[in-house]
């Protein structure tokens, strides 16, 4: 009787023991973010004022401005996504809509699971070569937009994928059987539903390429620019490339200003990211 | 008759002086001057070259000047086939370089624009060390090095081993420091932790006691509450790098020259030709404001006789 209890005081304590090893394996992504945006805000929000988004950078920390960098990546992610987004989404019909399950089919759907897979440097060095020295773009913003274009393209059309499959049969027997044809069953059927899925992959794949620094860098990126871009083939800087250039700067008070740029770049990502999950949360639809 | 000669010798007075006028304003209206120069090169010039372009902006709006970051060496891999304007460069170019430019028929101006004194540094925290001879620096640092202890290089300093910090090879800092140390550029023993931002070189001579790593006088300049400079004495007794002591020539031999070179071919263009006089006259006020040294008022005139 003894035996069985301490048995039982046993199985309650494994129990208790994994929910807290659990529930601390859970909080610990968001402790270490709490962390950083604490000393983040810490260092950086003394500089946070709108002339920090009027200025252009500067030698003197206090009148250092994000501006340039800012409308840089605005142009990188309008541009990428402008350029990305008709491709990936045309790509993810014919695979899922279109094309017959054969070897070759399944020969490219790897093949596109492996290319989100490539580290982001990789796409830098070809960006590189093809668009900045064999077509001749040089090291504009056309050039980072194609190769940024690149390296999301997989995601977009791996998530795509993954969306319009869990769109029911049902619903596009359902339009055949009116009568109607695979194009008008695509646009007026299976798009309409897929559109918030599509929505939450595009955002996503922007949002990474707004963080991503290195194949900016490769593809020829500046550290510094005196004048905004007016158009596609001007030279270029982005957010961050800004905090990479102000991080390794001498004073100390640059490293409060990389902060600053830092904390931007990050409550960017959080809108993005939290726009992504309301979009999904708004629209997500149950099939029976 | 009296009245009309009167209003046409003021009409002609106007005149006149509209022309002075125009002739006045004409070198202002370069400030309507546009066009781009692609900069690239060294990250120690960078500062320099990002002062005066930030300054020169005020001047000339219309002129656009990028500057990229791609280290000495890859600067020149740019430069040497025609994608930049100028370069931006840490060490004389390398006859190598200078080969591949001259294959793809690139000319080019080299001009001296500030020094800078390579500072060897120790931890604040270290207290018997306060100078080395060039001789005891080749000791630690040629390769093949049997010194492991602060005891090996001064038989009355401590037994304890002494953890080396330098820039990364891709570096002019660590071609030149190499070349005038060692004797051989790129000649240095292996195993010392390299990094490329100078900033954590900061961190970790400031962080060990026994300690010692070199890197560019600026950023010594603004750590200087975190770490101790070593004098450096190369046989004329022991010198601190200082503005006087870099621009004198009296810290030798780790005082160097910086450098940009500008294509022939750009400075043909009024708007390089003009960012690089800016560079040489007003800007050169800069170069101390960002923590190097400037070269003498001769020596930026020499440079500025080689656009003529």
């Amino acid at each position: 009787m003894k035996n069985q209890q301490s048995y039982y005081k046993w199985r309650a304590f494994k129990n208790n023991l994994a929910h807290i090893l659990f529930a601390v394996a859970a909080w610990v992504g968001v402790l270490i973010l709490l962390v950083l945006l604490f000393d983040l805000v810490k260092r950086g929000a003394q500089y946070i004022n709108l002339d920090f988004f009027r200025n252009f950078p500067s030698r003197f920390a206090a009148k250092s401005g994000i501006l340039p960098a800012i409308v840089g990546s605005v142009w990188i992610v309008l541009l990428t996504a402008a350029i990305s987004i008709p491709v990936s989404i045309g790509a993810a019909l014919y695979l899922e809509e279109y094309a017959a399950d054969n070897r070759l089919t399944r020969f490219i759907k790897i093949n596109i699971s492996n290319l989100a897979g490539v580290p982001s440097i990789v796409y830098g060095i070809f960006g590189l070569s093809i668009f900045v020295r064999t077509l001749g773009f040089g090291r504009s913003i056309l050039s980072g937009a194609l190769t940024m274009s690149l390296l999301i393209m997989p995601i977009v059309i791996v998530s795509a994928q993954e969306t319009l499959r869990t769109i029911p049969q049902a619903l596009r027997h359902g339009s055949y059987a009116l009568g109607a044809s695979k194009w008008q069953t695509i646009v007026r059927v299976v798009i309409p539903c897929a559109i918030p899925g599509f929505l939450t992959g595009i955002i996503l794949a922007v949002s990474r390429a707004l963080g991503e620094s290195a194949p900016l860098l490769l593809v020829g990126a500046f550290s510094y620019v005196s004048n905004l871009p007016q158009g596609p083939m001007d030279s270029f800087i982005a957010l961050p490339i800004q905090i990479y250039t102000w991080m390794s700067k001498p004073s100390a008070a640059f490293k409060d200003v990389t902060a600053a740029a830092i904390l931007v770049l990050m409550v960017l990502l959080l809108v993005l990211n939290a726009a992504a999950i309301i979009i999904r949360n708004k629209f997500q639809q149950t099939f029976e | 008759m009296e009245k009309t000669n009167h209003y046409t010798r003021i009409s002609a007075l106007m005149i006149l002086t509209a022309l002075l006028l125009t002739l006045t304003i004409l070198p202002a209206s370069a400030a309507e001057l546009s066009g781009t120069i692609i900069i690239d090169g060294s990250s120690t010039v960078f500062p320099i070259t990002e002062a005066v372009a930030e300054e020169f902006h005020k001047v000339y709006p219309g002129i656009s000047t990028p500057i990229g970051v791609s280290g000495t060496g890859g600067g020149f891999k740019k430069f040497t086939i025609g994608e930049t304007d100028i370069s931006n460069a840490s060490r004389p170019i390398k006859d190598s370089e200078a080969e591949i430019a001259k294959a793809n028929g690139i000319e080019y101006v080299e001009f001296a624009i500030a020094y800078d004194g390579l500072s060897v540094m120790v931890s604040m925290e270290n207290d018997f060390v306060d100078s080395l001879t060039v001789e005891e620096l080749k000791r630690i640092w040629e390769p093949e090095s049997t010194v492991k202890t602060w005891k090996d290089v001064r038989p009355e300093w401590p037994d304890e081993t002494i953890k080396l910090y330098g820039p990364g090879t891709d570096s002019g800092t660590f071609d030149y420091f190499t070349e005038v140390i060692t004797g051989k550029a790129g000649a240095s023993r292996t195993d010392f932790t390299p990094s490329e931002d100078d900033n954590v070189l900061v961190q970790g001579i400031a962080g060990d006691k026994y300690s010692l790593g070199y890197f560019g006088y600026a950023y010594y300049a603004e750590n200087m509450d975190k770490l101790k400079i070593v004098k450096v004495d190369s046989g004329s007794g022991p010198v601190e790098p200082t503005f006087d002591t870099i621009k004198d020539g009296s810290y030798a031999p780790l005082s160097r020259p910086i450098y940009m070179y500008v294509s022939k071919k750009a400075l043909e263009q009024e708007h390089v030709k003009v960012f690089v006089e800016y560079f040489l006259t007003e800007g050169t006020a800069l170069v101390s404001e960002v923590g190097y040294v400037q070269l003498s008022d001769a020596g930026y005139e020499a440079e500025l006789a080689k656009l003529k």
